[in-house]
């Protein structure tokens, strides 16, 4: 099963391990991405996230697919949220499970790696003094 | 010919807006819109080769446009 998707509802981590979950696999790999209360020694207040979306999804997707057949037989579901975000909130949500533990880390590391790599996503952090910036450019 | 040029994050905030249409002559290319949207942003607000997509794929300068075409400039990612 593959599923990726961006959403603008908050992601449940636990009903995303458990969309996954089949007798058939022996390890479940979950990464979360969450909102971080610094950066770069600034004080963080949250962060939005926007995106080009019909690109973005598609390309999700696209990991995703690359995933599954590089660490076959995977299963993977990868959500990524758009929208204001407050700190804590999870951005990100990345499970991926294998028959073996190997393929399951491996699988969710590419996802993550390529996710930031190439998804047309972008986030601008917003500051305790109250200034906004666009991070990464 | 017509097309679109989606504006997104830094690059919609160079130009004040998140589309634009540009008319461009028959047979240009990726490198054409981005040397005409050069002279529409504000001083050194748009780096020299920002990456493209042309109809939501990842496009190369020398790739064709056609009318109506859905160009964006993508600035630096940061999902995550």
């Amino acid at each position: 099963m593959i599923r990726a998707a961006l959403v603008s509802e908050p992601i449940d981590v636990g009903a995303l391990i458990a969309e996954v979950a089949d007798v058939s696999t022996g390890a479940t790999a979950v990464f979360a991405g969450t909102v971080r209360d610094v950066n770069d020694g600034r004080p963080v207040s949250g962060i939005e996230y926007s995106a080009y979306t019909a690109m973005a999804a598609r390309e999700l997707l696209r990991i995703a697919q690359e995933a599954a057949r590089e660490f076959a037989p995977l299963r993977i579901v990868v959500e990524h949220r758009v929208g204001s975000l407050e700190l804590g909130d999870v951005s990100v949500g990345i499970v991926t499970a294998h028959a073996h533990r190997g393929p399951a880390i491996d699988g969710m590391r590419f996802v993550i790696e390529e996710i930031k790599r190439r998804v047309p996503i972008w986030k601008r952090e917003c500051y305790a003094d109250g200034t906004r910036e666009w991070v990464g450019v | 010919m017509t097309v679109t040029v989606l504006l997104f994050a830094s690059f919609a905030d160079a130009f004040g807006r998140s589309s634009v249409e540009l008319t461009l002559d028959a047979g240009a290319t990726v490198a054409d819109v981005v040397d005409q949207l050069s002279t529409l942003a504000p001083d050194d607000r748009l780096p020299p080769r920002p990456l493209v997509a042309v109809n939501a794929e990842y496009a190369g300068y020398d790739v064709r446009l056609n009318s109506g075409d859905e160009v964006a400039l993508i600035p630096p990612v940061a999902g995550g």
